[in-house]
């Protein structure tokens, strides 16, 4: 297998996942065999190749900054999960 | 009908609500049917219409892919993560097909995030596919292609990001087009891979698809990617005359892989298109495509690493807020609002961002990109389509690989390489293996949509496979 437990559990945590334990040794299998089906691809010469990131040659779009009305705060609060006086709830970030 | 007066709009929509009621047991083509908002939107077209006014699609009762913001009507997403989230504003096709006319029916079910090709990722139910619901409708459109072909709705939109239109509209046996990157306004598109999605419709014939891309193409301010390029006359393309028109054949996509059935309706097919005047090229190659799936499966996981970080239980979405502190509380709230093939690619494309892996993985894949796109760009010096199967199998059944991802994800590899590439792509029904649809793939230059759909349409003047329809009586009394 590609992936030991840890590198699981490293990835999980990276991702801010929490994962069971039964999950584990579960993602452990199936990501390992899907990372070994990568593996085909240090076969091909990618010698002097660029990168395409996008199909499309895009670059740098941007447009007028011009002020615009946005949406009611109530409306943006409407799908928070917690909300308290015009504001978004959270959790305490510093203990 | 509609414009010759002779079926109203309200009638039409109300016959295809009560068709909903009918057969969504068995389907479940839906997340959400919004009967209301489709009888005021109905009798709206009807006022357009009695005053002459209104378009081809005034009246069309239409599935609206639930990845598409809707405003003041929920959009799952097929997500626990988002079972209760009603967006303020509507996504631009929505909007778009919305001032077209169209009827909005419900919201089609789909694969969680648009991860998966069998519709059974959903986190509230599978779709079944209406000509043999032991068997899945693809995915991750599964809902859209299922409510089309079952007589649900008239057309359907939906996102492809690795084959999830062309896939389950071949499985469903219906028509369904992506068009190239950038045709289309994703502005309210629940983002999944950024660099591969796209969104198109879903028709019963060719001929419905040019009508509702004219509706839904287009540049749009709000989606930084759409390009600003003139939208061509769709339907206005449909010459039925493919003489002289060059169709490459590339023998990577007629492997061992394929089932013998579906390459003898595609060959049938390719016969067919040649005797209506079209000049067949032989041997086109395309020598990267079996590198395309693990292209794939690098760029697109990665990609919605970075898209699904949004989902953090704050600002909207589920959110468990009884762990130990702000982390576990994130940590909780996407391992309980996610499913398991969204948190497999989260990890997966975590994994090939992550330090020490970028170069091996993200980078080697994007190399890989230019070369799988600079092989399309080659083959279409000697040919001006390419003809493929859309998929290797007919329609599996439930269960069969959910519990085996790659297998899963093989059931794309002749739709993933038009992704990399940004081309557009359209499956259309080209015959039946073992009792089930089977889909041809057309795909083609960047922006020459009207190709695809001249070369389908002709096609489609010819044959009767998209005039079958699934028999749902039979099926609901059997099942």
């Amino acid at each position: 297998m590609s992936l030991t437990r840890d590198q699981v559990l490293h990835i999980a945590k990276l991702a801010r996942m929490g994962v069971e334990e039964a999950e584990i040794e579960k993602f452990q299998r199936q990501l390992s065999q899907i990372l070994d089906h990568f593996a085909r691809l240090s076969e091909v010469d990618t010698e002097n190749v660029p990168p395409t990131a996008y199909a499309v040659p895009l670059q740098n779009v941007a447009r007028d900054d011009e002020p615009r009305q946005s949406y009611d705060r109530d409306k943006v609060l409407a799908n928070a999960p917690m909300a308290e006086d015009g504001y978004f709830r959270v959790r305490a970030v510093l203990e | 009908m509609l414009e010759r007066k002779e079926l109203s709009a309200v009638e039409l929509t109300e016959s295809v609500l009560a068709r909903v009621e009918a057969v969504e047991p068995s389907i479940g083509a839906y997340v959400t049917v919004t009967a209301d908002i489709a009888r005021v939107q109905a009798a709206a077209a009807d006022r357009l219409r009695a005053k002459g006014l209104g378009g081809p699609l005034t009246g069309i009762p239409i599935c609206q892919k639930d990845v598409l913001a809707t405003r003041g009507v929920r959009t799952t997403c097929g997500s626990r993560m988002l079972e209760d989230f009603v967006p303020p504003y509507d996504a631009t096709v929505v909007r778009k097909l919305q001032e077209a006319g169209a009827v909005m029916i419900g919201k089609g079910n789909m694969d969680e995030f648009a991860m998966g090709s069998s519709t059974e990722n959903s986190a509230f139910h599978p779709t079944r596919n209406p000509w043999d619901p032991a068997r899945v409708p693809g995915g991750s459109s599964g809902g859209s292609a299922a409510a089309v072909a079952a007589g649900e709705a008239l057309g359907a939109t939906g996102s492809d990001t690795g084959g999830s239109i062309r896939q389950p509209a071949a499985l469903c046996g219906i028509v369904g087009l992506k068009p190239t990157y950038g045709r289309v306004s994703r502005f309210g598109l629940v983002a999944f891979a950024s660099s591969l999605d796209q969104i198109g419709p879903f028709g019963r014939s060719v001929h419905d698809c040019a009508l509702l891309l004219q509706a839904m193409a287009g540049y749009d301010a709000n989606d930084s990617t759409s390009v600003d390029a003139p939208v061509d006359d769709y339907a206005g393309a449909l010459s039925g005359d493919v003489r002289g028109l060059r169709l490459g054949i590339p023998e990577e996509y007629f492997t061992a892989d394929l089932d013998p059935a579906v390459r003898a309706c595609i060959e049938e097919a390719i016969a067919d298109l040649e005797r209506a005047g079209a000049t067949i090229v032989r041997g086109i190659s395309l020598p990267s495509t079996p590198h395309a799936l693990a292209v794939y499966y690098i760029i697109a996981p990665s990609e919605a690493s970075a898209n699904l970080a949004r989902y953090d239980g704050v600002k909207f979405g589920y959110s468990y807020h009884d762990g130990g502190g702000m982390w576990e509380d994130m940590e909780r709230t996407r391992q309980h609002g996610f499913g398991d093939e969204v948190k497999r690619r989260i990890m997966l494309g975590t994994y090939a961002l992550s330090a020490g892996y970028y170069d091996a993985y993200y980078l080697k894949a994007q190399k890989v990109r230019t070369l799988i796109r600079q092989e399309f760009d080659r083959a279409f010096e000697r040919c001006d389509l390419i003809v493929a199967p859309t998929t290797p199998t007919v329609a599996f059944r439930l269960g069969e690989k959910s519990d085996d991802p790659l297998q899963m994800y093989l059931s794309d590899i002749y739709t993933i390489p038009v992704n990399i590439a940004g081309l557009p792509g359209m499956s259309i029904p080209c015959g039946f293996a073992q009792g089930l649809p089977v889909g041809m793939q057309l795909i083609g230059r960047p922006f020459e949509e009207t190709t695809l759909l001249r070369a389908g349409d002709a096609y489609q003047r010819l044959t009767v496979w998209h005039q079958r329809r699934p028999e749902l009586a039979a099926m609901e009394a059997g099942s």
